[in-house]
Parts: C-alpha cells; structure tokens; sequence
C-alpha cells in the first residue's frame, strides 16, 4: 500500500461528485458501462451503477433519489433514439435541470446533433479514453461546488 | 440530503427544523460480510413490507476509497423492482473515509427519511467484518446476514461482531454447508453474553427466491414488541448517542481547524515524520495548547 497514495485526512468531506451510470434498453452486456465507473470512482467520483435493463423511469427515479450530479448513459443496442428523449422528458418533469446528461457506447455519429438537441451535452464514442470523459465531466458539471 | 453529506451550513439547519419530526420510523439495521446478500433480502423484505403498506427507506452504505477518495454504489442494482415504487426511496451512500460502517451523515439522513413519513429505515452497512458498530448505536433491530462458504466462516465472526446482531440470518441457504454454518453459529452465540433478555434467533433464508423472508418478518416483529415492553430503553440511548456523536464531530471540527491554523503546527508534524516526535506526545502537547487549563 502506497502510503503517499492515501487521500488527506481533510479531503474525505469535501463534496463529492455524484454520478449515475446507467443502461437503459435490452443490451446484453456492461462491460463498457463497468470501465466507465470505474474510472469515476478512480477519479474521486461517487459512482452509483444500477446494472442491465433498465427503464426510462428507473433512470430517471434513481437519478432523483440520488441526486446525481451527472447522468451516463451506456447504450449498445441503437434503441437510443427512442429510449434518450423520454429519460430526457422524465428529466424535465422531474425538475431535474441541473444534472448534466452524457451517453456512450454505440451511437452513430448522424444522431449525435439530434441527441444534443434533446440535451445531452456529450457523446463519447467506443475506444474513447476513460480521462477524456472524466476531465468533460469535471469541466462541465451544471452544478457549482 | 445532499448538503448533509457535505456538511453545508443549509443543512443544520434544515436537520433542526426536521429534528421534532422525527421518532416515528422503526430503524433496521443489515450488516455482514461482503456477497452474503444484504442487499437482495432487504429488497425482499421491503417488498413484503410494501404489501401491508409500509413506506419504506433504504440507506445503502459502501466503502469509498482510501486512495482516490471516490466509491462505487452497488446496492441499488440489487434492488430493481423497487426503484420505481413511490413508497420506497432508496440513497446510496459512501463512507467517505469513516470507519465503523456508516458514513458520518448516515443517522441524519435517516432522520430526514424519518421526518418524510418512512416507517421503516434500512439501513445496510458496508460489512467489513469487525468494525460494524455504529449501526448498532442507530439502529433499533440489527440483522446479522451471513451465508455458508465465505472463506473462514463462522470462526472469522469474531464476538464482536456476532453480539450485535438481534437476528441472524444465514442466507443462501441452499448450499451444502447450511446447516454445519447454523451450528456453529449456535455455538458461538451460546459461549457469548447473554444478549439482554433477548435471544437472538437464527433464520435460514434463501432471499434470491424470497424464501424464508415471512419468517425474517416475524421475528422483527417479535424484537419490535420485545423493546416496546421495555427489553430496553433504546430510546434514551439512541438519543444520548447521537448527541454525544454531534459532540464529538463538533469538537473534532473546531480543533482541527484551530491546528491547521496554529503556527507551530507544520514545525511539528514535521517532527512527527522524522520520529523525533511520537504522535502520542504530540498530542498532548497540542491538545493542552488547545484547551489551556485542563491537563488531559
């Protein structure tokens, strides 16, 4: 164990970034999603993953009740076109303007400009680098500090 | 509850404002080593409990990292069908450096799940093993989860551990050594303090199925009136305990602070490190800096 590896005593109360990583839609697979919140937790983040399968409203219910600073959307199975506008709209509804909204796996580069549209503020393609995704969220975190 | 964690000036005063309100929930805590389930049976269990309409609080409590400071929350994902069940709010929480199994801000996050209307609060704790002793101080019922064929088993409980449960679960109870496990758990708890008028009871469950949660129920009820006819007077101590804990962080806060600040303070730290002072020592002669009159 590396001692000089060790956060300092007074950083543990800090405030912590809070994310959720989330699968909505059939894909079969998470391996992705798993290295994604790894890399959150390895960069300090509170990570909360909430596995396969699930629905637009556990998204969104979850996100809620955690109070996540950002929202990751993991999708593989090309469904993101129908299942981002309702997280999106569930979002709204749910007062939830602050959170700031990502998504990766496979999304083709046509739909990104729509998905933007709707408000997800980025899209990380497959082989992107876990460090370009964190220092994004670092940069763009809606809410202050 | 997000300021709670923090620690933001909003917060106390918003827990205060809350504080009267609360009293009303029945506080179950779930620990136990890693992979024995606790999470699966309090879904269960909360499912059951929804039933008879039972609002229902769940604070999930995991490990943060010692090196990068960050945590990754898996209670949840075992939890799926209650995630979209209005009469169940489930928070994930990371220990943020505390030891003992709870995060520092658990019990006000409890109290504000309490103020809400929740009648029941679980609240599972990280399950290291040995040190799982605040859930003790805030919960009032702790169920002990274990299951057969993790590592040392039963003979790795030490007493300590094993005496703070009220009920003891030995989940996964379909594999082969289930009942070798029930054994020896028995023989643990006969050889241990006899637990206040109360014997903790053992119960097989298999929560991946939901078997045996009605009798896990049962016997949280059977505790739950035990403690109303007076088994003990949690009330007191519950009440004495989260104020000495207020106490001890407050004073742990306003010194710290007065040390960093403290011109010699870097001078002796240094010292610390080069071993031409303990720590001991040092700290004696910090802390009578601080409180001036008293030698302690």
């Amino acid at each position: 164990m590396r001692a000089e590896g060790l956060e300092s005593p007074s950083a543990s109360v800090q405030r912590k970034v809070r994310a959720l990583v989330a699968k909505p839609g059939l894909d079969s697979h998470d391996r992705g999603a798993k290295v994604v919140a790894r890399a959150l937790r390895d960069a300090g983040m509170e990570v909360i993953y909430t596995g396969l399968r699930q629905t637009p409203e556990q998204i969104v219910e979850a996100a809620m009740q955690e109070d996540v600073d950002v929202l990751c959307l993991s999708i593989l199975s090309g469904a993101h076109m129908t299942l981002f506008p309702r997280i999106m709209d569930l979002m709204k509804r749910k007062d939830l303007h602050d959170v700031l909204v990502i998504a990766g796996g496979v999304i083709p580069d046509e739909d990104v400009s729509k998905l933007k549209d709707i408000g997800i503020a980025e899209v990380f393609g497959p082989g992107t680098l876990t460090p370009v995704v964190v220092d994004y969220i670092r940069r763009n975190l809606k809410r202050k500090s | 509850m997000t300021a709670i964690e923090n620690e933001d000036s909003e917060a106390k005063a918003a827990l205060s404002e809350l504080y009267p309100h609360t009293g009303k929930a029945r506080i179950v805590g779930v620990t136990g080593p890693p992979g024995s389930g606790k999470s699966t049976l309090i879904g269960q269990v909360a499912k059951r409990y929804r039933k008879s309409g039972k609002k229902i609080g769940i604070i999930a409590v995991d490990p943060s990292s010692p090196f990068s400071g960050g945590a990754l929350l898996g209670d949840r994902i075992r939890m799926q069908e209650l995630s979209t069940d209005e009469g169940v709010f489930v928070r994930s929480m990371a220990t943020r450096g505390n030891l003992g199994g709870l995060a520092r801000s658990t019990s006000e996050l409890a109290n504000v799940l309490d103020a809400f209307g929740c009648d029941i609060i679980f609240v599972e704790t990280v399950g290291a093993g040995q040190s799982e002793v605040d859930v003790m101080k805030l919960a009032h019922s702790v169920v002990l989860v274990t299951a057969p064929g993790l590592g040392d088993d039963i003979q790795a409980l030490k007493a300590g551990i094993m005496e703070i449960g009220d009920i003891i679960v030995v989940n996964k109870a379909d594999r082969a050594n289930a009942d070798s496990t029930v054994l020896d758990i028995r023989n643990v708890l006969e050889l241990s303090v006899e637990h206040r008028g109360w014997a903790p009871p053992i119960i097989r469950t298999i929560a991946i199925s939901d078997e045996g949660t009605n009798d896990l129920i049962e016997k949280l009820e059977e505790h739950q009136t035990f403690l109303r006819t007076g088994g003990l007077n949690r009330g007191r101590i519950k009440g004495e305990n989260q104020l000495l804990e207020a106490v001890k962080e407050r004073l742990a806060d306003v010194v710290t602070a007065d040390l960093r600040r403290d011109p010699e303070y870097e001078g002796i730290v240094k010292m610390v490190v080069s071993r031409q002072l303990s720590p001991y020592d040092a700290a004696v002669t910090l802390v009578n800096k601080i409180i001036g009159k008293r030698q302690v």
